[in-house]
C-alpha cells in the first residue's frame, strides 16, 4: 500500500514537481506564532462557513426558481416539500448571519492585536475587499426569496445610489432594470450572487491568504516571529517561536471548529429565525410593491452602517450626505494601516488611549446596531412615554456615529502628536519556554 | 537574421498601438453588457396612464392606486385637514416648494395645497430619501414621532415626516416634497394619472 502512494507521489512530483513544495510553504512548513489564542479561531471558521455557503448554495439552487412570480413560492416549496430542504435552506440562512459574526470578530482580532499594521497592510485591504463583497453577497441574497423585506431592502439599498448628484435616477433604473425591483432585477441578483459574487470572493479569499503567507501572522503579542531568534527542533534556521501550521494549528482550529457547530446546530435546529434576528418576520410575507412593512429594516450585520445613514439629515436638497456617512464608515476601516501611526502593535503593550477608545469604538457599534435594529424605537417610548423619540433617538444615534468616527480621528492624532505612552515590546512571544 | 538591430521606438510604439486599439475593442464591447442592464422594452412599455374613479373617497379617505408599478396615494382632504396646512409651514423644509423642490411637481400643482383641486390631493407615495412607501397618518394629535402632528404621511423606514400637502418636514432625511404626477381631471369624479391637463385638452 505505501508503495502504491510513493509511486504515486513520484508520478506527480516528476510531472509537477512544483505542487509539493506549495504544498509545504502554506501548510506543513508555514510556521505560525505558537502564541495564539481564542481570537485566532476565526479565520478558519471564516473559511469553514464560506465551505458551507458554497454546498448548501449549490444545492438550493436544485429548486429555487429564479422569477418574480415563483421566487416566494419555490422557497416555501425547499421548505415544506423538498426532502431536507428545511435544513439545508436554513444551514444556509443562518451561515449567513454567522458568516458576519466570525467576520466581524475576526476584523476586531485585527484591530486590537495591530494586524492591519506594517508590513499587513494589504492582508488587511484584502481583507476589508473581501468584508464589502460579502456584504454584497448577503444584500443580493437576501432579496432572492422575493419576500416583502427582501423587497423592500432592495428598494432602499439600491436608492442609495439615486442620492448620487445628476447620474443618480438613471443608474438606480439601470440597476433595477425597471422602475421598481422587478423580476429583472431578481434574475441579475440571483446571477450575481450565485456565480459572479463568489468567484470573485473565493478569489479574494486565496490572495488574503497568499499575502498572509508571505509576510507572516501576527500574534497578541503583536512581535514578529519571522524576524525573532531561529533555531526550532524543525531546523535551525526555522523561528524559534514558529510552529507549523499543520499539524498543530489544523488541530487546534478543529477543536474550535467543533465548539462552533454545536452553536451553529443548535440555531439551525431550534431557533433558525433567532427571533426574527437572521431571518425577518415580514420576509414571510410576499413582496407586495404597495405597502412597506411598518419596521422595515436590515438584516442585523447591516444595522450599525444603516443607523449612520439615518442619523445624518439631508441638506442642500440632497440625501447624499448619509451615504457618503454609511460608506465613508467602510472606507475609513480601509485607511487603517495609515490611519494608525503608532509603532506598537499588540493592545497589550499599547498606551490607555489605545485601549479607551477601542472600547468606546466596540461601544459605538453596538449603540448604532441597537438604533439600526429600531430598538431604540422601541425603548424610549416604553421607558419616557412623554419623550419626542425622534429627537431622543437621533440624539443618541449621532452620538454614537461621532464616537464611530472619533475613533479614526483620535488614532490619528493620539499617534502623531506623541500622545501615547506604550509599554516596552518583548523581543520574543510571552509564551516561549 | 538580416535584420539585427532591435528598432525599440518602432517596438514601443506597436505596444502601445495595439494595447490602444484592443483597449478600444474591450470597451466597445462592454457596451451591450452594460445597455442589458437597462429597462427592457417590455418593462418601458408598462407605463402607460391610469384611470381612477373617485367619486367612493369620502373626505379624510386616501386610496391607493398603481402607476408604472408606483403606488399613487389619492387624498380627498377634510375642511379640517386643508385648514391646518398653513400652520405647519413654518416647520417644513420647503413649504412653498419652489426652493429645493421645485421640480416636485408640475406647474398646475405648485400651489398652496400641491393640486389642481384643494381637496384632491394626488401625490407619488414613494418617499424621496431612499424609496419607502410613507404611512398615511391623517389624524390631528400626538403621535410618538411628532408630539404636534398635524396629518400627514409618516415613513416607517427612516422617519421622514411629510404634511397633508406632501410637504416635507425640515430636519428629516428625506430633502424633498413628494412628487405629484403628471394627472388631470377627466370630469369630477374620475382622473387620469399619467396624462397632463394640456395633453388631455
Amino acid at each position: 500500500m505505501a508503495t502504491v502512494f510513493s509511486r504515486l507521489g513520484a508520478w506527480f512530483t516528476e510531472r509537477a514537481p512544483g505542487l509539493a513544495p506549495v504544498y509545504r510553504k502554506h501548510v506543513t512548513e508555514y510556521y505560525a506564532p505558537k502564541n495564539f489564542n481564542l481570537w485566532y479561531y476565526f479565520g478558519s471558521l471564516a473559511l469553514l462557513v464560506l465551505v458551507n455557503q458554497i454546498l448548501t448554495g449549490i444545492f438550493l439552487t436544485m429548486n429555487y426558481k429564479t422569477s418574480a412570480a415563483e421566487a416566494f413560492d419555490s422557497v416555501e416549496y425547499i421548505m415544506r416539500d423538498v426532502e431536507w430542504g428545511w435544513l439545508i435552506r436554513y444551514m444556509h440562512s443562518t451561515g449567513a448571519s454567522l458568516f458576519f459574526v466570525v467576520v466581524f470578530l475576526h476584523m476586531f482580532r485585527g484591530l486590537m492585536y495591530g494586524s492591519y499594521q506594517k508590513p499587513r497592510e494589504l492582508v488587511w485591504i484584502l481583507g476589508m475587499l473581501i468584508f464589502l463583497v460579502l456584504m454584497a453577497e448577503a444584500f443580493m441574497g437576501y432579496v432572492l426569496p422575493w419576500g416583502n423585506m427582501s423587497f423592500w431592502g432592495a428598494k432602499v439599498i439600491i436608492s442609495l445610489f439615486g442620492t448620487i448628484p445628476v447620474i443618480g435616477g438613471s443608474l438606480v433604473e439601470w440597476i433595477m432594470g425597471d422602475y421598481l425591483p422587478a423580476d429583472a432585477t431578481l434574475n441579475r441578483f440571483f446571477a450575481l450572487h450565485v456565480i459572479a459574487l463568489p468567484l470573485v470572493l473565493l478569489l479574494l479569499v486565496v490572495l488574503h491568504l497568499a499575502a498572509l503567507h508571505e509576510v507572516g501572522s501576527n500574534n497578541p503579542d503583536g512581535v514578529d516571529v519571522k524576524h525573532g531568534p531561529k533555531g526550532s527542533r524543525w531546523g535551525a534556521d526555522k523561528p524559534a517561536d514558529g510552529i507549523p501550521f499543520h499539524p498543530y494549528y489544523t488541530v487546534k482550529d478543529l477543536s474550535g471548529v467543533g465548539f462552533f457547530l454545536i452553536v451553529a446546530a443548535f440555531i439551525v435546529f431550534f431557533e433558525p429565525t433567532f427571533g426574527g434576528w437572521f431571518l425577518e418576520h415580514d420576509n414571510f410575507v410576499p413582496a407586495n410593491n404597495l405597502a412597506t412593512p411598518l419596521h422595515i429594516k436590515p438584516v442585523w450585520y447591516f444595522t450599525p452602517f444603516y443607523a449612520i445613514l439615518r442619523m445624518v439629515p439631508s441638506f442642500f436638497g440632497t440625501a447624499i450626505w448619509g451615504v457618503i456617512g454609511m460608506f465613508g464608515a467602510i472606507a475609513l476601516l480601509f485607511l487603517m494601516p495609515w490611519i494608525d501611526a503608532g509603532k506598537v502593535r499588540s493592545i497589550r503593550y499599547r498606551g490607555t488611549g489605545f485601549k479607551v477608545a477601542l472600547g468606546l469604538f466596540v461601544l459605538s457599534f453596538f449603540g448604532l446596531a441597537l438604533v439600526g435594529m429600531g430598538v431604540t424605537a422601541e425603548a424610549i417610548p416604553a421607558w419616557f412615554p412623554h419623550a419626542d423619540v425622534t429627537v431622543w433617538e437621533n440624539l443618541f444615534g449621532r452620538l454614537m456615529a461621532l464616537l464611530y468616527f472619533g475613533y479614526f480621528l483620535f488614532l490619528g492624532l493620539y499617534t502623531r502628536l506623541g500622545w501615547e505612552t506604550t509599554k516596552p515590546v518583548p523581543e520574543r512571544v510571552t509564551t516561549h519556554d | 537574421m538580416v535584420n539585427e538591430v532591435v528598432d525599440h521606438g518602432r517596438r514601443r510604439f506597436l505596444t502601445v498601438t495595439t494595447s490602444v486599439v484592443g483597449g478600444v475593442g474591450v470597451v466597445a464591447a462592454a457596451v451591450p453588457f452594460i445597455k442589458s442592464w437597462e429597462p427592457s422594452a417590455r418593462a418601458r412599455a408598462a407605463g402607460a396612464p391610469v384611470t381612477v374613479d373617485i367619486s367612493k373617497i369620502e373626505p379624510g379617505q386616501k386610496l391607493t392606486v398603481a402607476w408604472r408599478s408606483l403606488p399613487v396615494f389619492i387624498v380627498n382632504r377634510s375642511k379640517a385637514q386643508l385648514d391646518a396646512l398653513p400652520g405647519v409651514d413654518g416647520r417644513l423644509a420647503d413649504p412653498k416648494s419652489d426652493r429645493v423642490s421645485a421640480g416636485q411637481q408640475p406647474a398646475y400643482a405648485q400651489n398652496e395645497t400641491r393640486s389642481i383641486k384643494p381637496e384632491w390631493l394626488v401625490v407619488i407615495g414613494i418617499c424621496t430619501h431612499l424609496g419607502c412607501v410613507p404611512d398615511f397618518v391623517p389624524k390631528v394629535g400626538a403621535e410618538p414621532f411628532d408630539p404636534d402632528w398635524r396629518g400627514g404621511f409618516y415613513c416607517p423606514c427612516h422617519k421622514s415626516r411629510y404634511d397633508m400637502a406632501g410637504r416635507v418636514f425640515a430636519g428629516v432625511p428625506a430633502p424633498k416634497n413628494l412628487e405629484v404626477p403628471k394627472y388631470h381631471f377627466v370630469d369630477d369624479h374620475t382622473i387620469q394619472i399619467g396624462v397632463d391637463p394640456k395633453e388631455a385638452g
